[in-house]
């Protein structure tokens, strides 16, 4: 177990690197000047420039930059923001409160998606299979922003059931959350589902009827356990989109999280907070894939060996 | 339970163990098997005298299992309806969208109007007929862009195998490392567009930003399917043949990668539909003068309360739109390849 978790994180520090080079690149290198814009709609006056350039090492190579900034980061330096605020200050404020939202909404995704998938796959083509379908069809077909607008107006206006926007209180993320975890949930519920359907035929599940088990426990213990992976797969891999929609979510609610944050900083330029807010949610997504890796051997104990 | 069906395909109780011995992320869900045209089918055997015909065959069964869908032709009618709408917006409303009066300033729907007037004062129902185009092409030229360059990088990677295979494989992972909406936002910072920049420029950059971060999922396929076939006594004959490498790949290996990826990719157009409507309305996808959904909406959302007529029309076609997509490469994948109803990770 030991040498395969060291594998699989050796095996990911080559993506890590790729992944925030290309985001700083794409931030501070790509556009001709990062400095264009700060000044209103005249050309930014010499001495401006000239101090930017030397507080964010504007003239060194890319490379150069890069690493200095990655060291600044594992050492705790965000650096400041064009205005002068601490971007760790802003950041730190904000990332519980997303966390918060996005474990939630993993909880929902996880535990809503498994029932709904594996009620949906024991009896193939009955009435709860289609039911899920249809409404996991109807879930996938409507983009985040329009389910969050809608929950927000029916549950949160009309109804009155839920806080129209948030307080910051956990229960005001109740809402927001499982309009997050809506389209990951989808998905799951559709793959648990294909994936028992494809289990309950294998030989062992067969055997275990056979045997005498009750179809309760073939489903649950034979089957389910052994589509537990490609869910994990899945879910893991779609975290990057949940990470993204709590963007659009905490706009929608009004929650002070990472994601409004980064959207406030699209608006004002304010390319350091986006560049390490980006940064960070890509390392937050790498290292859920990383447990989910970790995760596979607890599943299945043949990858033990493996 | 124990349906002919399930029965003939018992073999995939092996197959799945197999695959659950692969930890790598994505290969699980990636599966693509050999055999196209389902249990029991002529790829299933896959020889090399099989080959002849076989794709004329697979066709036809193909066409046999979709035109039984009734989801398939609600998918094509809405698709049909869809690019009319984006082609001749003129058909379906006399109104011009641009033409607004601030008087009319969030009226409901009424005799003149149908669905009522936006914010500006400009008829809702004709600016969610000619926002249809602008979505329509991003997610077509989106997909187009990522199929490219998936399509290449993954055929290459699963062809080439070995060193080639394993530097592509890491590029993949380090694209796929980057959530595409959080990428996009990125790049669309980095490039920003406002009111003056024409509108084609505005489009393109959305286009490009989600082409060259959107391919890896392509590109997954592309490869699992490549390594599937790169085998196989067809394919290792005509190189012995003394086939070029490109010759082999256009004849013999690409055959077999298109279909999974026209599955997907069709379904993909809905996603980048999504993507760029969710850019738009957090502000940096398309922008005016560009009319799309996205757009509407954000203007729409702060008067929820008072004027839902505003945000319900174009979030409607937008759904729908996506819909139509989804459920046409949802059956196409599935009649493809019956047995196993994946759901692949879509657009991110």
């Amino acid at each position: 177990m030991g040498r395969y978790v060291l594998r699989r994180v050796l095996h990911m520090v080559p993506v890590l690197l790729g992944t925030t080079f290309a985001i700083y690149a794409m931030m501070w290198w790509l556009p001709a000047d990062p400095l264009a814009g700060r000044c209103g709609g005249r050309v930014c006056p010499d001495s401006y420039v000239a101090r930017m350039t030397e507080a964010y090492h504007l003239d060194d190579p890319l490379p150069v930059q890069y690493a200095r900034y990655m060291l600044d980061l594992v050492t705790g330096d965000f650096g400041t923001t064009f205005s002068g605020a601490p971007v760790a200050d802003e950041l730190l404020q904000r990332f519980p409160v997303t966390l918060q939202l996005a474990g939630l909404a993993v909880v929902v995704e996880i535990v809503i998606g498994i029932i709904a998938g594996v009620l949906a796959g024991r009896r193939p083509g009955g009435f709860v299979d289609n039911l899920v379908l249809v409404s996991t069809l109807a879930v996938l077909a409507v983009p985040v922003f329009v389910l969050a607008l809608t929950a927000q107006s029916v549950f949160g206006v009309q109804l009155g059931w839920f806080p129209v926007t948030s307080d910051g209180g956990f229960g005001s993320l109740i809402l927001p959350a499982v309009v997050l975890g809506a389209v990951p949930l989808a998905f799951v519920a559709r793959m648990m589902r294909a994936t028992l359907i494809e289990n309950l035929t294998a030989d062992h599940v067969r055997t275990a009827l056979a045997k005498g088990a009750s179809e309760r426990r073939a489903v649950l213990v034979h089957g389910v356990r052994n589509s537990l992976i490609p869910v994990a797969t899945l879910a893991a891999a779609d975290f990057g989109a949940l990470v993204a929609g709590s963007v659009v979510v905490e706009t929608v609610f009004n929650i002070d999280g990472v994601g409004g944050l980064l959207v406030r900083s699209v608006r004002d330029g304010e390319i350091g907070i986006v560049t390490t807010a980006v940064t960070l949610l890509v390392l937050l997504f790498l290292a859920v894939n990383l447990m989910a890796d970790m995760l596979y051997p607890i599943l299945d104990p043949r990858i033990r060996h493996a | 339970m124990r349906s002919p069906e399930s029965m003939r395909s018992r073999r995939s109780g092996a197959g799945g163990g197999e695959a659950l011995q692969v930890p790598a992320r994505g290969r699980a869900g990636l599966r693509i098997r050999r055999g196209l045209w389902g249990p029991g089918g002529t790829g299933d055997r896959g020889g090399a005298g099989d080959r002849g015909g076989a794709g004329d065959r697979g066709g036809a069964r193909v066409w046999m299992r979709l035109r039984r869908r009734p989801a398939f032709w609600i998918g094509c009618g809405l698709l049909v309806l869809l690019v009319l709408v984006a082609i001749v917006p003129g058909l379906f409303t006399g109104r011009d969208p641009a033409y607004c009066d601030l008087a009319l300033s969030r009226r409901g729907p009424g005799d003149d109007a149908v669905f009522g007037y936006n914010l500006q004062g400009c008829d809702v129902y004709a600016r969610t007929i000619y926002g249809a185009r602008a979505s329509v092409l991003v997610g077509v030229f989106a997909t187009a862009a990522v199929v490219v360059i998936g399509g290449l990088i993954g055929t290459a990677a699963g062809y080439a195998g070995g060193r080639l295979d394993s530097v592509l494989s890491r590029l993949t992972d380090v694209f796929f490392g980057i959530p595409l909406l959080l990428g996009a936002l990125v790049a669309l910072v980095a490039f920003p567009s406002d009111e003056s920049t024409p509108g084609w420029q505005t489009t393109a950059k959305v286009v490009l930003a989600l082409g060259i971060l959107g391919w890896t999922t392509v590109a997954r396929i592309a490869r699992a399917a490549a390594i599937q076939v790169r085998h196989i006594d067809y394919v290792v004959v005509a190189q012995a043949m003394g086939g070029g490498h490109l010759q082999v790949i256009r004849r013999h290996v690409l055959p077999s990668v298109l279909p999974p990826v026209l599955a997907w990719s069709t379904m993909a157009v809905g996603g980048f539909i999504a993507v760029e409507a969710t850019l738009s309305f957090i502000g940096i996808g398309l922008q005016p003068p560009v009319i799309s959904w996205g757009v509407e909406i954000s203007e729409a959302q702060a008067y929820l309360r008072q004027s839902p007529h505003m945000l319900i029309v174009p979030s409607a076609a937008l759904s729908l739109t996506v819909f139509a997509f989804m459920t046409l490469g949802e059956t196409l994948r599935a009649a493809l390849d019956p047995r196993t109803p994946h759901l692949n990770d879509h657009v991110k």
